[in-house]
């Protein structure tokens, strides 16, 4: 195998395998160990960098970190990222003179957002404090979008929201509440140097079988939670079923408990491994005793002197194959649950009534536009995507990377530069060695297992709508879940003219990664490991040839815990810890680039 | 030496023997040796041979001196039993472990200081004597917990960390022991683990004395380049005269090997070990021939290693003195001690 190039950008990057897996590239051991250190604003201020809304995804966000995190792979359960975001927002001081800023001065160029929800802040909050005007057309008369509407108060209080929303708008956005865009044609006609369309995906999907339009009492998903937040559906029957379960279901479910339901079901036509729904919110759904009834597929909503009286399922049966496909299903039976309002969530799409076909934006066989993955440009120059409006439903991590790089196009689109020539991505290298046996971070591995989430009594959380469920960490929790996190931004850096072949650090590892081999084609490589090569995921390292025998000191990054004891074994240095800084260029550092080739353009003449 | 104690870590890739032990179940306590020290290899080697072997760690017992090498008991088997005896005297305190208690795995850990120079009668005699145990001799050449004086193993011409030459005629373990009568003779070099944990199983699975010396570089005071006993130099002029695989008992022998090139040699409790030359005109079972090759490689400056010499035919210890096959410890009290009137016979039988 050739030696592994650790040069350029990817590999060390990718050795933090929550901060790759992160969307917006969080940079996560860091804020982690800004809170063990008590910084709060600090790990506040280094998540608002990447994540914008630290706060509010502290405790909804999606978390693909969480599944990507090294310690899950080491034991059960992942480090409590997500919740450890929280701790930074609610311990945090006053922040506010931290916060950017836009100059008196702006730049003389307008940008129109379509839509006031996550990818638009985002876009607001990069394009801002660079000069630019930024104006916000909003339908409801919130901003917020799928924030506000789509996610309930008890797990997301509106005050959380607002504060982080206001972050954005106090920097002197041009917000207009209760201006639903109708015509982007007319939009253009106004004059805009750039349009970003952050409309997500408002259509919730409909489910037409025998009965459908038979009652009133059968609710849309997203709108109907849209109607809660709105205040303008305040109860619901006792039994509901709710058909689907992926996240919005768990929504939907969790919100029927607070507005008098008594029994819940959630429908399921597949087994429980096909769910959509994270893990964690089926827990937190199933907590407050909804029920899950796999295996059963719509087939007729009943109705009995034109009143909903239940549903008829067919019960399913599934072949599931080695690789847990399914390959064959069959119907088995057919069964009858009653219930007095059902309630669909099973998926969403965008729509764009209000985007004429005829004025160049390009759409596909679905009804999607044809957007560019990297500039998040339309068909049409000038007219920008992102959020759920761009590739369909995702989630708010992705809808603010989104805005970073929809902010850095309409930068490059305004001034007139190339669109597709943008900063590149940065890694540095920082020795982390403090003393003989001293590293400038906790090194020794805790055993501890993760912190379970103190949560508000079963009784008490049903008697109002918006009590949030979820208490945060105790600063004990806190304190403890800090310490589980194995700080895979310190990098183990290997240096083959230095080895000696004394085995030291192959003896020490306490996850056998190492191993020194001949070397040999890759496949050969991973039979003669000292440990088993499981995770075809994970990269191998492989060295250059050693001094002495010429043999490979080869690395399986799967398991590293990031503990330091090969390099505090190692006699010669020939191991060091080096703190990872992956270096994520924004909006804000092509200007400042442009400043810095401007004035040398000056000083040359 | 490191600061933290390696963590307890339960990973997917981690292996369970038999007995449903993982590897880490044969170590012990952190080490407190410089960082590179050959001796910690070494423990790795044990740790690995006697999980490999599935020897339950409580049916072993670690006996030292005084030494560097001899701190190393404390880092491997934490659940075993021990005895950390005075400078030089392991052997008789093993002879003793062994008498009360022949089921005991005994494991000796000593160095070429411990060994070679206060303890040298003691080592010989546990040779002559044939004692059933396995002698691991971490040899660096200098005493490196006194920094760095020239042991009785360093060779003439080979200089000290701050510059004088040593000028006396090195003793060699291993030839001394060829010499003595031993029956398990082997050489080997801590950076080498593909050799050293099978010699390591052979020599624990051998009836009788089992001397495995083995070259673990003293990284801070003996690892420099006019040193002969660095990893360096050892590995420049390290020389395998034979192979060995160590099968266990009922294992079907499953590599390829040529006709003749190997050497199948059955141990008592079935298991073999198979000898391959690498080195065509070594003789394993020959001890004339066997001195000759390793002196005449020597006077070149190599290091001849492997399985050097074996002999399984000779009785050891308790078979020399004819003692029950129950372990004394496990004799009811009436049977190890007859009596009065039992000594009074036997004295009667000298009058």
């Amino acid at each position: 195998m050739e030696p592994t190039k650790t040069t350029g950008t990817e590999y060390f990057h990718r050795v933090v395998d929550c901060q790759w897996a992160c969307p917006a590239h969080t940079d996560v051991p860091e804020y982690i160990r800004l809170i063990a250190q008590g910084r709060f604003s600090d790990a506040y201020m280094l998540n608002r960098g990447s994540n914008v809304f630290p706060g509010i995804l502290g405790r909804v966000c999606d978390r693909p970190c969480e599944p990507a995190c090294r310690r899950g792979r080491v034991e059960d359960k992942a480090v409590a990222i997500c919740r450890l975001k929280r701790v930074a927002s609610d311990n945090r001081d006053d922040i506010t003179d931290r916060l950017p800023t836009a100059p008196e001065k702006k730049n003389g160029k307008r940008v129109a957002l379509v839509g006031a929800g996550c990818a638009s802040l985002a876009v607001v909050n990069d394009l801002m404090p660079l000069g630019y005007e930024c104006v916000i057309h909003e339908a409801l008369d919130k901003p917020g979008g799928l924030m506000w509407t789509n996610i309930p108060s008890f797990r997301l209080p509106a005050s959380i929201l607002e504060e982080e929303m206001n972050y954005i708008i106090d920097m002197g956005a041009d917000l207009r509440l209760n201006s639903p865009v109708n015509s982007l044609k007319e939009l253009l006609d106004e004059g805009y140097d750039a349009v970003f369309v952050g409309t997500g995906a408002p259509k919730g999907k409909n489910l037409q079988i025998p009965g459908r339009d038979d009652s009133d009492r059968i609710h849309v998903g997203i709108q109907w939670l849209e109607s809660v937040a709105f205040d303008h559906v305040d109860s619901i029957g006792e039994n509901v079923l709710i058909i689907g379960v992926g996240n919005t279901a768990m929504d939907c479910c969790r919100t029927s408990l607070r507005l008098g339901a008594k029994d819940v079901k959630v429908m399921a036509r597949k087994p429980r491994n096909f769910f959509k729904a994270s893990d964690w919110e089926l827990e937190d759904a199933e907590e407050e005793r909804v029920e899950i009834v796999v295996n059963h597929s719509p087939k007729e909503f009943v109705i009995e002197n034109g009143k909903l009286v239940g549903m008829n399922f067919e019960k399913m049966e599934y072949d599931i194959d080695d690789n847990g496909r399914i390959i064959e299903q069959r119907v088995v039976g057919e069964k009858f649950f009653p219930a007095d309002d059902v309630v669909l969530a099973i998926g969403q799409d965008n729509a764009f009534p209000w985007v004429e076909r005829d004025i160049g934006i390009e759409f596909d066989q679905w009804e999607v536009p044809v957007v560019d993955e990297s500039t998040f440009e339309s068909t049409l120059p000038g007219v920008f995507f992102g959020g759920d409006a761009a590739f369909g439903p995702k989630n708010i991590i992705w809808a603010v990377e989104h805005g970073h790089q929809a902010a850095i196009s309409i930068h490059k689109y305004c001034q007139g530069q190339d669109m597709k020539q943008r900063l590149p991505r940065g890694v540095t290298l920082q020795s982390a060695k403090m003393g003989m046996h001293e590293w400038s971070y906790s090194n020794d591995f805790d055993p501890s297992a993760r912190r379970l989430m103190p949560s508000v009594d079963l009784a008490e959380r049903f008697n109002k709508l918006n009590i949030e469920v979820e208490l945060g960490f105790t600063a004990e929790q806190a304190a403890q879940e800090v310490e589980r996190c194995l700080n895979c931004d310190l990098q183990t850096v290997f240096f083959a003219d230095l080895c000696i072949e004394c085995d030291a650090c192959i003896d020490i590892c306490p996850v056998d990664c190492l191993t020194i081999a001949e070397n040999a084609p890759e496949e050969e490589l991973k039979k003669n490991l000292k440990s088993p090569f499981l995770n075809e995921d994970q990269p191998l390292y492989v060295s250059a040839p050693l001094k002495q025998t010429g043999r490979a000191m080869i690395k399986d990054e799967n398991l590293c815990v990031h503990c330091g004891l090969c390099a505090e074994r190692c006699p010669t240095a020939a191991w060091d810890m080096q703190k990872s800084k992956v270096e994520i260029p924004y909006a804000i550092d092509e200007m400042a680039q442009d400043e810095a080739r401007c004035l040398e353009d000056r000083k040359a003449g | 030496m490191t600061y933290i104690a390696k963590p307890k870590i339960v990973h997917e890739g981690l292996a369970r023997n038999a007995l449903g032990y993982t590897i880490r179940d044969y170590e012990g306590g952190m080490s407190t040796l410089c960082a590179g020290c050959g001796h910690d290899s070494v423990t790795a080697a044990i740790v690995q041979a006697f999980f490999e072997l599935d020897i339950p760690p409580h049916s072993v017992g670690k006996m030292s001196g005084i030494g560097c090498s001899s701190k190393t008991p404390a880092y491997f088997l934490a659940a075993s039993h021990g005895f950390n005896s005075v400078h030089g005297r392991m052997p008789s305190i093993a002879t003793g472990a062994s008498a009360a208690n022949r089921g005991l795995h005994l494991l000796g850990v000593s160095g070429d200081g411990d060994s070679l120079s206060i303890g040298l009668g003691q080592f010989a005699h546990a040779i002559r004597r044939n004692l059933n145990m396995t002698y691991v001799l971490e040899n660096n050449g200098v005493y490196g917990l006194t920094k760095g004086q020239f042991s009785a193993s360093a060779d003439v011409g080979t200089k000290a960390k701050k510059g004088e030459v040593n000028e006396q005629q090195p003793i060699d373990s291993v030839q001394m022991a060829m010499a003595q009568g031993g029956t398990f003779v082997a050489r080997s070099f801590s950076g080498d683990k593909e050799q050293l944990v099978p010699l390591l199983k052979a020599a624990f699975k051998h009836d009788g004395f089992a001397l495995v010396d083995v070259l673990s570089p003293c990284v801070t005071f003996n690892d420099h380049e006019s040193s002969t006993k660095s990893y360096a130099y050892t590995r420049q002029f390290f020389h395998r005269a034979i192979h060995l695989d160590y099968i266990p008992p009922a294992k079907e022998i499953k590599a390829a090997y040529d006709e003749g090139d190997v050497m199948p040699v059955e141990l008592h409790d079935g298991s073999r070990i198979l000898l391959r030359k690498v080195s065509k005109e070594y003789s394993v079972n020959n001890r004339g021939a066997a001195l000759d090759y390793i002196r005449t490689h020597q006077r070149r400056g190599e290091i001849v290693t492997g399985l050097l010499y074996i002999d399984e035919s000779e009785p050891d210890m308790h078979g020399i003195n004819q003692t029950t096959a129950k372990p004394l410890s496990e004799l009811p009290f009436d049977a190890l001690c007859p009596g009065s009137d039992a000594l009074a016979d036997l004295q009667n039988r000298f009058r």
